[in-house]
């Protein structure tokens, strides 16, 4: 089969030679128009290299069995052949016109954006690359719009405090934008509705600003749900009162296609001049209320708002080259036989989501999948457009218990433990503090042993827990026969667990050595490992 | 300054060391520190309370001496032969026993106590001690029991003496409950007969609970499979630490209190940390039966075509790699494959090959088994890396090797969330760009869950011994 990559209208071409190279070994043969790759730094000799037929008819890559590109035009059903079958970008539910157009001419299309959010199809998913490619350039633009620095500076002359930087979300674009803010020196704070991901934006060198009141439950489908009226005005609030406070903010609120406002008119105007807003939700209207789709606008009081659309184009290299990688990716589960023939299988979830039309039938939108990893959950809309979601790999604990069901435990734990210790007396009372706090330091102690010593430390507790034998030994000297007996037993195989247990564990960590550990090189019948340099004595 | 006093001092010190020596542990380079500060700390203990139990004998003093002398013998000559003799492989077995001799000192110490409180056939002559110190006594016996067949059992489904797979009573979880709440009753009757005068009476509830105790430490272990002994044998070493601060709260003594405090929590964060790795509660774990269920896994099992490879094969594949990864399983320590397994890698090493070993938490059975392997055949620690640690690289790497691990490398777990197994973090080997899998035969691993990396069509199966084809591998090398 052929497999054909038009120039598309953007500076993006749909695979980069090591994606093509993929695709012939695959089995297929790829058509790739004149000039496809030429705005991303790929001129048309890289691809003859790869095996690919290079041609300058602009028609004919639209004429193959497979045609996959970035974004279609508006013609796409004419310019194709019928029964072929198209790999796009396709936004089904914003134009669902166009998937009829498809499906009336016999296409197969299968939209790139409608990956279901399963971690299998995690390497298919462009709509995660490009909003992550869209977080990080979203920071780029903010710096050079931005009139100071973003790191703080020592000068000769005095210093400069670093840039705050808040942003609005932490979905992939978010959480993209933040750790590129942070590399650049800024201080960063965030904030998510969805609570599970205040650990994404700490690991990531962010600040998370904490709100319950505006915070929900974890989400079933990775996405946001809709607030209630209460969270609602507690976020905004606390947007205004962020806003205010930063020099950049960059908001992803992008909720299956549609955009909630976060930033009214009086929050940007309560915002120092030169600073920065960027609204990566621009495509679906925009979450600040000045924000123009496309456009860059300075407010009355001097902030600008940045409503680009096309963040993701503006660095064709790197986003051409992670869409050719899942465009491979997508191949390699239709072809399993790697004979350069397509077989779609309907009944796997992830060719199932993405497939919206075929055989004159629109199958958009598809049957609802849960996200493997989440908490079940009633059945929810589908994904679409670029929305900030899950974080790839992002598993939620499967099992939690409702948090006043753990307070409600620990309340009773303690109130138990407290009658306890009330009706002991004074001197086990003293006992009981001794144990609790030898616990405690137990716990900070053992907590930071590295996974490597597990046995050694095992081995080596073994060892202190002989000290039974204290017990033992204060007993072997009483005057009943019996007690002596027992004690003495007791003692003799406390004290094989005292000396076994030391001795087994020194064993143990003699073993463990470095790389340019050469103690005992000698007795070593290799050469060595890498590296090591022998004295010139050996 | 009486000799008490000395004691008592001596005791804060041996807690004190006691904590640096733990603390010790948790680093390559501090550890050998640790352990030496641990057998200061222990000496020092066993000095005092040497002294003090000769102070204090109720019968001359040579005869307590002679006898401690004789046990300190015993002990020193049994735990260093052990020590010396025991093969790395057989770690878990050993410790699996030394937290029996815990258990059983736990039990022995707190009849000893029993006696010296409310002597037999002396009614009324007894110290006369409080509820309290009956209670304490009756908990430490139990704890300690408990201890005790668990450890037995662990030990022996560990050595192979016994079958590793669960034992399954009809209502097991009810006759453990129904096994708990007996001792609840028989509590509450030796406490209406215990007391100064009680002489033999109260005896008699103890030695049943004895009896439960002993079957319930039996009943939870055996329940348990091969699998969870990583888990199953950190649990224990909590045991065996509670049931020494049990001791310590019957006979007074604040060092055996800290001691199995420290103990006891070290084997809980263990545990914890087991049981995340393998994505289950520690509930689930405890109440066993896993493995059993007849494969529920998703409708239509994986299966397919694999390929085998052989030694020759294998061993250009790893002379014309860049970057290696050896990802070990419970069938290297069962094969004894942890030498050749070195020696290839220093040969590949000396080659100019990136060698990186990768070490699944729940790896082998017990807590870090792998590493001790590993480091036996001196294999560098610090190229033997955590899943968490390495887990980004496979994508990078030329070959994985994977010897004798099966379930921690199962890509079902992420992938269909009908597996029994799925949500457990496992080494994600299938990014690699082949993979080469050590095996004696296609079956499932301990979780009967079947393995989609065999069928992988970058995977590759050696299949026989894996010393016998790793020593093949090096000839060909």
């Amino acid at each position: 089969m052929q497999i054909g990559i038009p120039d598309d209208a953007g500076p993006l071409v749909a695979a980069t030679p090591s994606a093509v190279q993929k695709l012939g070994a695959l089995g297929y043969d790829v058509v790739v128009t004149e000039g496809a790759g030429t705005a991303a730094g790929l001129p048309d000799d890289t691809y003859r290299d790869v095996g690919a037929q290079v041609v300058s008819d602009r028609a004919a890559a639209w004429e193959c069995d497979v045609v996959v590109c970035t974004t279609v035009p508006d013609d796409v059903a004419e310019r194709m052949r019928p029964g072929t079958m198209l790999v796009s970008r396709l936004a089904p539910a914003a134009h669902p016109d166009r998937v009829r157009a498809l499906a009336d001419r016999g296409i197969t299309a299968l939209a790139l954006d409608a990956v279901p959010r399963i971690s299998r199809a995690q390497s298919l998913d462009v709509l995660s690359v490009l909003s992550n490619v869209a977080g990080y350039r979203a920071i780029v633009e903010a710096a050079a719009e931005y009139s100071g620095m973003f790191g703080g500076q020592v000068t000769a002359a005095g210093s400069t405090r670093p840039a705050t930087v808040f942003v609005i979300g932490a979905g992939v674009a978010g959480l993209a934008a933040l750790g590129a803010a942070t590399a650049l020196g800024a201080r960063v704070r965030a904030f998510d509705v969805r609570p599970e991901v205040a650990e994404q934006i700490e690991s990531m060198g962010a600040e998370f600003v904490s709100e319950p009141a505006a915070q929900q439950q974890v989400s079933a489908d990775g996405y946001a749900a809709p607030l209630t009226q209460e969270q609602l005005a507690a976020a905004l609030r606390l947007y205004t009162r962020e806003a205010a406070a930063a020099d950049i903010v960059v908001t992803t609120a992008l909720v299956r296609g549609t955009a909630p406002t976060t930033l009214t008119a009086e929050a940007v105007a309560a915002m120092r001049p030169g600073s920065v807003i960027v609204d990566l939700a621009a495509p679906g209207g925009g979450n600040c209320e000045l924000t123009v789709p496309g456009e860059r606008v300075v407010t009355g009081n001097g902030v600008v708002v940045l409503g680009y659309t096309d963040l993701p184009a503006r660095m064709p290299r790197h986003t051409s080259e992670l869409y050719g990688t899942a465009v491979a990716n997508l191949l390699t589960l239709l072809t399993p036989a790697k004979d350069g023939e397509v077989r779609l299988d309907l009944d796997d979830v992830v060719q199932r989501g993405m497939t919206v039309a075929r055989g004159g039938e629109v199958l958009w939108p598809p049957p609802a999948v849960q996200v493997s990893a989440g908490p079940p959950a009633p059945a929810t809309p589908q994904a679409e457009e670029a929305a900030p979601g899950a974080a790839p790999g992002a598993g939620a604990p499967a099992r939690r218990r409702p948090a006043w069901l753990n307070g409600a435990l620990a309340v009773a734990g303690a109130v138990l433990g407290g009658l306890a210790v009330a009706a002991s007396p004074a001197e086990t009372v003293g006992h009981f503090t001794v144990l609790a706090l030898a616990i405690v330091v137990g716990f900070y102690v053992i907590r930071s042993v590295t996974h490597a010593l597990h046995t050694p430390l095992m081995s080596q507790t073994n060892a202190i827990s002989g000290i039974i034998l204290v017990g033992a030994l204060l007993q072997i000297g009483s005057s009943s026969v019996l007690v002596t007996v027992l004690a003495t037993i007791a003692a003799a195989v406390a004290s094989v667990n005292v000396f076994g247990g030391f001795l087994v564990t020194r064993r143990m960590l003699r073993m463990f050595r470095r790389t340019d550990d050469d103690g005992d090189t000698t007795a070593r019948n290799d050469a060595g490992a890498a590296g090591a340099t022998e004295g010139s004595a050996r | 300054m009486t000799t008490t006093g000395l004691v008592q001092g001596a005791s804060v010190v041996a807690a004190v060391l006691f904590i640096l020596s733990l603390a010790g542990l948790s680093r390559q380079e501090s550890a050998r520190r640790g352990v030496n500060l641990g057998m200061a700390g222990m000496a020092l203990a066993l000095g005092a309370t040497i002294a003090l139990a000769l102070v204090r004998s109720e019968r001359p003093a040579g005869v307590t001496a002679a006898l401690i002398l004789l046990v300190l013998v015993v002990g020193a000559t049994v735990g260093t032969w052990r020590a010396r003799s025991v093969e790395m492989t057989q770690m878990p077995e050993l410790i699996a026993l030394l937290h029996s001799f815990v258990g059983l000192a736990a039990v022995l110490v707190g009849y000893g106590s029993y006696l010296t409180s409310y002597p037999l056939g002396h009614a009324g002559s007894g110290a006369g001690a409080d509820t309290v110190h009956a209670v304490e006594i009756y908990l430490g016996v139990l704890i300690g029991a408990v201890t005790l067949t668990g450890s037995l059992v662990a030990f022996g489904k560990l050595s192979g003496r016994l079958k590793s797979a669960p034992v399954t009573l009809p209502a097991r979880n009810w006759l453990n409950l129904g096994v708990i709440v007996a001792c609840a009753g028989l509590l509450a009757w030796y406490l209406t007969v215990v007391g100064p005068a009680s002489g033999a009476a109260a005896v008699v509830p103890l030695l049943l609970m004895t009896v439960l105790a002993l079957a319930l430490g039996w009943h939870l272990v055996a329940a348990i499979g091969g699998g969870d002994m990583p888990v199953v044998v950190s649990m224990l070493n909590s045991y065996s630490g509670w049931a020494a601060a049990a001791a310590g709260f019957m006979l007074g003594n604040d060092l055996l209190i800290i001691t199995g405090a420290l103990v006891g929590s070290s084997g809980a964060i263990l545990s914890y940390i087991m049981c995340r790795a393998m994505n289950r509660s520690f509930v689930s774990v405890i109440l066993g039966g896993f493995g059993q269920k007849a494969g529920p896994s998703s409708s239509d099992g994986p299966g397919g075509e694999h390929r085998e490879t052989t030694a020759p094969t294998v061993a250009d594949q790893l002379v014309a790699a860049r970057s290696v990864i050896i990802a070990p399983g419970y069938g290297m320590a069962v094969a004894k494959a942890q030498y050749p397994v070195a020696d290839l890698a220093a040969k590949l090493i000396g080659r100019g090959v990136r060698v990186r070993f990768a070490i699944h938490p729940v790896a082998g059975r017990l807590p870090g088994h792998m590493n001790v392997l590993l480091a036996e055949a001196k294999v560098p620690y610090d190229i033997v890396e955590g899943m968490d640690e390495i887990n980004v690289d496979f994508a990078e790497t030329d070959v994985v090797l994977v010897i004798g691990a099966n379930d921690t490398v199962n890509p079902a777990a992420q992938e269909d969330p009908g597996s029994p197994i799925a949500g457990m973090p496992v080494l994600q080997a299938w990014h690699a760009r082949d993979v080469v899998v050590f095996k004696r035969s296609m079956a499932t691993g301990y979780a009967g869950v079947q393995n989609p990396l065999f069928f992988r069509e970058n995977t590759t199966m050696l299949f026989g011994d894996a010393k016998d084809r790793l020593e093949e591998i090096l000839k060909s090398l």
